[in-house]
């Protein structure tokens, strides 16, 4: 438990929490709402043989890219990561351990552990490849494959916006994974671009209870890092 | 002349109904967008957590933190909404997207799709396509009629990993447009100028084909 007045966090102290070993969520789909500060501050302080739960690799220059470029990275449980050659490229070589799962499941699979779940039953993938893999039961006549939640050591999610007790507000399609991870880890630390006094958001418009949050660092605004992200599609 | 890419997607675009929710897939889909009349109300969905969502207008400014699913910065209009990832494929798994366009490698007469994996070759990670071709009501293939090396892609069986078994609703290529019915692989339109015989020859699937009631594209 953090006290509700000591959540503001130097970013140091905050990711020297993380130890060697470690499974850590990630937010973001693509660049935005990966907090790239964070990642960078992990980069330079040096935890080895990390688990990391991201949608995607990033790309391999920003966020976790950097991370998997430096040998840091053991396994990663992702969705997609086609944007990251280096990432396919450590995968093929057998020298990142990867699991993929279909983006919605991945996702609900963290806001079942957010939610406090062990798992869930579905019909998505009966038929395909990934049926074998999964346990599955009969319920109301229907086969239903289990999913088991997924939860981590730690969380590092970006805000726009966030109170000193820890309320976060996330920005456009910066939303993503970041609510479903804040949940889902024992551990929670939040990047935003603004920090304000408790009080000053509008409860309503809170998207992450502060109760989910252990540590709040302040970040500068949007980097040009996270503007690199241009695909041509 | 058109290219072949235009004709495809200027025939897709007569299967959206003003009113709907359409997500486009990566790729070819995406740019569906700019054969919709102006006037229509839909609203187009990207599975990373946008409803409403539009290409930047030329000129505007990209916020960083509006992209859609394939890494495009994006604007939204009017009725638009942001949400988390879990609740995107909630609107997904409960099938209140109406139709979604997709790529395809390999696609059959069964309507089975092959679109996210090449054993050995290429195998980046489905991302949303699974859950998108299982639970929207209407998907519509755009692809090639034939790989680059003139090989079929609408086949009798898919040889490739599945998306999605029976998923595939109609195929539009740029040689046919093909409904998937229980009976088999029903050939809609044919491409202007293309013989009966040449479409057959250039399929590997059984095509169901009506040459009083053909249209052309």
């Amino acid at each position: 438990m953090t006290l509700l007045n000591q959540k503001l966090t130097a970013i140091e102290t905050a990711i020297a929490t993380i130890p060697d070993g470690a499974s850590i969520m990630v937010g973001g789909f693509g660049s935005p709402g990966t907090p790239f500060a964070l990642l960078d501050e992990l980069l330079a302080q040096g935890q080895r043989r990390l688990t990391l739960i991201k949608n995607d690799a990033n790309e391999p220059d920003i966020g976790i890219g950097r991370l998997i470029r430096a040998g840091r990275v053991e396994r990663l449980i992702t969705s997609h990561i086609g944007l990251n050659r280096i990432a396919i490229e450590e995968m093929n070589q057998g020298r990142l351990a990867v699991e993929m799962h279909p983006q919605g499941l991945l996702a609900e699979k963290i806001r079942c552990a957010g939610a406090g779940h062990y798992g869930f039953l579905t019909d998505i993938g009966l038929g395909t490849e990934i049926a074998g893999k999964r346990r599955e039961i009969e319920c109301d006549g229907q086969t239903w494959a289990i999913e088991p939640a997924i939860r981590a050591d730690v969380a590092l999610v970006h805000a726009d916006l966030a109170d000193a007790y820890g309320n976060l507000v996330y920005r456009g399609t910066a939303i993503n994974f970041n609510p479903l991870m804040a949940m889902a880890a024992d551990r929670t630390i939040a990047q935003a671009f603004k920090v304000q006094a408790p009080g000053s958001l509008v409860p309503e418009a809170i998207h992450t209870p502060c109760a989910f949050i252990n540590q709040v660092v302040q970040v500068a605004t949007a980097s040009s890092e996270q503007g690199r992200s241009v695909h041509a599609v | 002349m058109p290219s072949d890419q235009d004709r495809i997607l200027a025939r897709a675009a007569r299967e959206v109904v003003s009113g709907q929710i359409v997500n486009l897939g990566i790729g070819l889909p995406t740019r569906l967008f700019h054969y919709l009349p102006t006037e229509m109300e839909v609203l187009i969905h990207s599975e990373n957590g946008v409803l409403g969502c539009q290409p930047l207008a030329p000129g505007s400014e990209a916020d960083l933190e509006m992209i859609d699913s394939g890494g495009a910065y994006i604007g939204t209009r009017p009725g638009a909404s942001v949400f988390d990832s879990a609740l995107s494929f909630a609107m997904i798994r409960r099938s209140r997207v109406d139709i979604t366009f997709m790529g395809a490698f390999e696609v059959d007469q069964l309507g089975n799709l092959a679109n996210w994996k090449i054993p050995g070759k290429f195998s980046p990670g489905i991302g949303g396509a699974m859950e998108l071709a299982q639970k929207v009501d209407r998907l519509v293939v755009l692809c090639s009629h034939n790989d680059k090396h003139g090989n079929p892609k609408i086949l009798r069986q898919c040889r490739l990993p599945l998306t999605a078994p029976r998923c595939v609703s109609r195929i539009i290529t740029d040689k046919a447009v093909m409904e998937v019915t229980d009976a088999g692989l029903e050939v809609i339109d044919i491409a202007e100028g293309l013989e009966v015989a040449a479409l057959r020859a250039a399929t590997e699937a059984e095509l169901i084909i009506d040459e009083q009631r053909l249209g052309r594209f």
